[in-house]
């Protein structure tokens, strides 16, 4: 087979070719690459413009950091588990079980991703925050003074409101891939003897496998670049990389700092992605026969 | 675990066919069963008996109601009405993982991330079953089935054939009371459908105790296979029987058309003559029919004649003798199938492959025999 897949000359690509994607590249180039390469220069070469790594050593070695990139790893993965296991079950109860206006709900979520994400920040307030519904109705009731729910201005309500935006981008690949399964596998598999429990993680969950991987690393880049539900909450001593990027830029003028910072982001996101992709290609190609 | 798991010693250690044995067979009994969907009513006080060791196949058009059947016995539909009973158990109100039945379905169901072998072994694992046991009952059910040296495989590296045979294997596996069939055949090219009905057949005569529910379209699987076909149309069993008797006698106009596509005459019931025998008149032509269902004289009834009973030439002394006009001549193969006129009303016979085959608007004469034609009444109640 490889034989003859050798012995198959390759079609030489039309000629002028070449010319018809030269235009695209062009514009890519300028409104992509050309600004990522400055923010690398500046990063390299500060305001002084000789090249080195010396700027990179200052950041990289800081305090401040090392605290936005723990920040921001572990509100990405937390968030990340908390959309998979949220968005798991959601998708399990709207496809397999007969829920009242599941078809309804499950068009919701396409809405749900088309809105900002600060607004589910913003929403928070008004139920979590210190003057919100929820602590409002507690001190009433309780008769305190201070409110008694408060998580929102921290590292878990970030955590929660990113639950909250990112869980449908699990969900929607998650629905699609269920509605793939045969009903009868199911049936099939509880006529043998298997109960619900062990019907979703022997046949629902391997089959699903692909697209909760897809998701989950989706959210995991979305988590990781997040800005605007971060700065929204505007919780104290969370600070995550692109908030130190916009805090060094915008508010300390350092452009340097903010450019060292964000090469490192765009490296982690980077990375993520090429992960999602080699995962993508291995679980889909595995169950496809084709790794 | 092992006592909860169904009862009746499924995951006992004895050889399969050893274990099927008389005292572990269950039948199926339907006890006024009614299934509805919102207002439609798809399934209608069905009652019927599937002893225990036999096959029993419900045939019916499309929206028939069989599948329905199958499906409450499976716990898949809840019945709006009536009981269930499995044995002696009644499984209306339970679960299907409690029922302790196999299922085939049309496209296999296999899981497709699971090997032929695990695939097998599902059912066992879900009722924790013991490694040991598991062991040695997938590769002896795979061996059944013939699929032993594809135990490795995934579905997906499989044949349509023999991914139903693994799907077969995976149902008896956990050794069920019930195996459910849900036209398992259906999705098979011809000569294959043929060579897995045969093996169907074996299968049952190696393991005699297993009780099956067959519910397909295909007549020619339900009269190969079923000890008992039930005939059903608009959610109601019209017509149920042994398939001999069926076949030769059906109670109803529908189950005489739908089971091997009879010939009806309308004819007006004369007198008795010999011991269950009646004239009848088709016209002017007095025929004679065996009158099974005892229908009394002077009354308007269908005379019911197979297209294979019907041979062309002059009546024999004693049989029904017919002319008719023909219409068209196809020849299938090992059958020839003439398609006449004989006063005004369609019929069809079929006969070995004829040397001079008639022209269409050819006269011929026709006739059966007495005993191969049976009264049908007229009315669709089941007989």
């Amino acid at each position: 087979m490889a034989e003859l897949a050798l012995a198959i000359p390759r079609r030489a690509p039309p000629r002028g070719t070449g010319l018809w994607i030269a235009p695209p590249v062009l514009v890519l180039a300028a409104l992509f690459l050309y600004p990522l390469a400055l923010i690398l220069r500046q990063g390299l070469g500060g305001d002084a413009g000789a090249l080195s790594l010396a700027h990179f050593g200052t950041v990289l070695a800081s305090t401040e950091f090392h605290h936005a990139l723990k920040n921001t790893l572990v509100i990405a993965t937390t968030s990340t588990i908390g959309c998979l296991v949220l968005g798991f079950a959601l998708s399990v109860l709207l496809a397999f079980t007969p829920v009242p206006g599941g078809r309804v709900l499950a068009r919701l979520i396409d809405t749900f991703i088309a809105l900002p994400t600060f607004l589910v920040a913003l929403s928070f307030t008004f139920i979590y925050g210190s003057a919100g519904i929820l602590n409002g109705s507690l001190m009433q009731a309780l008769h305190v003074t201070e409110p008694p729910v408060d998580f929102l201005y921290s590292q878990w309500g970030v955590i929660l409101s990113e639950i909250t935006v990112y869980t449908p981008f699990v969900m929607r690949p998650l629905l699609a891939a269920f509605s793939l399964i045969e009903p009868a596998q199911i049936e099939v598999a509880g006529s043998l003897g298997a109960r619900p429990l062990r019907i979703v993680t022997k046949i629902i969950l391997p089959a699903a496998l692909p697209a909760l991987v897809a998701g989950g690393s989706l959210c995991l880049l979305l988590t990781v670049n997040e800005f605007g539900i971060v700065l929204f909450i505007g919780a104290k001593d969370v600070i995550t990389l692109p908030l130190l990027i916009y805090d060094k830029a915008i508010q300390q003028f350092d452009y340097t700092s903010a450019c060292v910072i964000a090469v490192v982001n765009v490296a982690l996101s980077l990375g993520l992605y090429s992960l999602y992709r080699f995962v993508i290609a291995y679980s889909g190609g595995r169950r496809a026969g084709l790794v | 675990m092992v006592s909860s798991l169904g009862g009746a010693g499924a995951l006992a250690a004895p050889p399969f066919a050893a274990a099927q044995g008389a005292s572990d067979a269950h039948g199926i009994r339907f006890d006024d069963v009614s299934v509805a969907y919102g207002e439609q009513v798809v399934l209608e006080s069905l009652t019927l008996a599937v002893k225990p060791g036999e096959i029993v196949a419900l045939i019916g058009p499309s929206g028939s109601g069989k599948t329905t059947a199958l499906r409450a016995v499976a716990g898949f539909v809840r019945p709006a009405r009536g009981r269930i009973f499995i044995g002696t158990r009644d499984v209306t109100d339970l679960a299907p993982h409690a029922r302790n039945i196999g299922m085939v379905v049309q496209n296999y169901a296999l899981f497709p991330h699971m090997r032929a072998e695990e695939n097998v072994a599902f059912g066992l694992r879900a009722r924790g079953a013991a490694a040991d046991l598991i062991r040695e009952r997938v590769p002896e059910c795979l061996r059944m089935v013939g699929m032993a040296q594809y135990a490795r495989r995934y579905p997906r590296e499989l044949s349509g054939g023999q991914q139903q045979r693994v799907a077969i294997a995976r149902a008896l596996a956990i050794r069920p009371q019930v195996l459910l069939l849900d036209e398992p055949l259906s999705a098979l090219d011809a000569q294959i459908r043929r060579s897995m009905l045969d093996e169907l057949a074996k299968l049952h005569r190696d393991l005699p105790s297993l009780t099956v529910l067959y519910v397909t379209h295909d007549q020619t699987e339900a009269l190969t296979l079923a000890d008992h076909i039930g005939i059903m149309r608009d959610g109601k069993l019209v017509a149920f029987g042994d398939a001999q008797s069926l076949y030769r006698n059906p109670p109803n106009r529908f189950a005489a058309e739908f089971l091997g596509r009879a010939n009806l005459l309308p004819v007006a019931r004369l007198a008795t003559t010999a011991a269950g025998l009646a004239r009848v008149a088709f016209g002017d032509v007095a025929l004679t029919a065996r009158n099974h269902h005892g229908l009394a004289d002077g009354s308007d009834c269908l005379l019911c004649v197979r297209p294979h009973d019907i041979r062309l030439g002059a009546a024999a002394a004693g049989d029904n003798a017919l002319s008719g006009t023909v219409k068209s001549v196809l020849w299938q193969g090992d059958l020839q199938s003439v398609e006449l006129d004989v006063a005004g009303h369609a019929l069809r016979l079929t006969c070995a492959p004829m040397h001079d085959v008639p022209e269409p608007g050819a006269a011929l004469a026709l006739s059966f025999s007495a005993v191969e034609a049976t009264l049908v009444p007229e009315s669709a109640a089941r007989g």
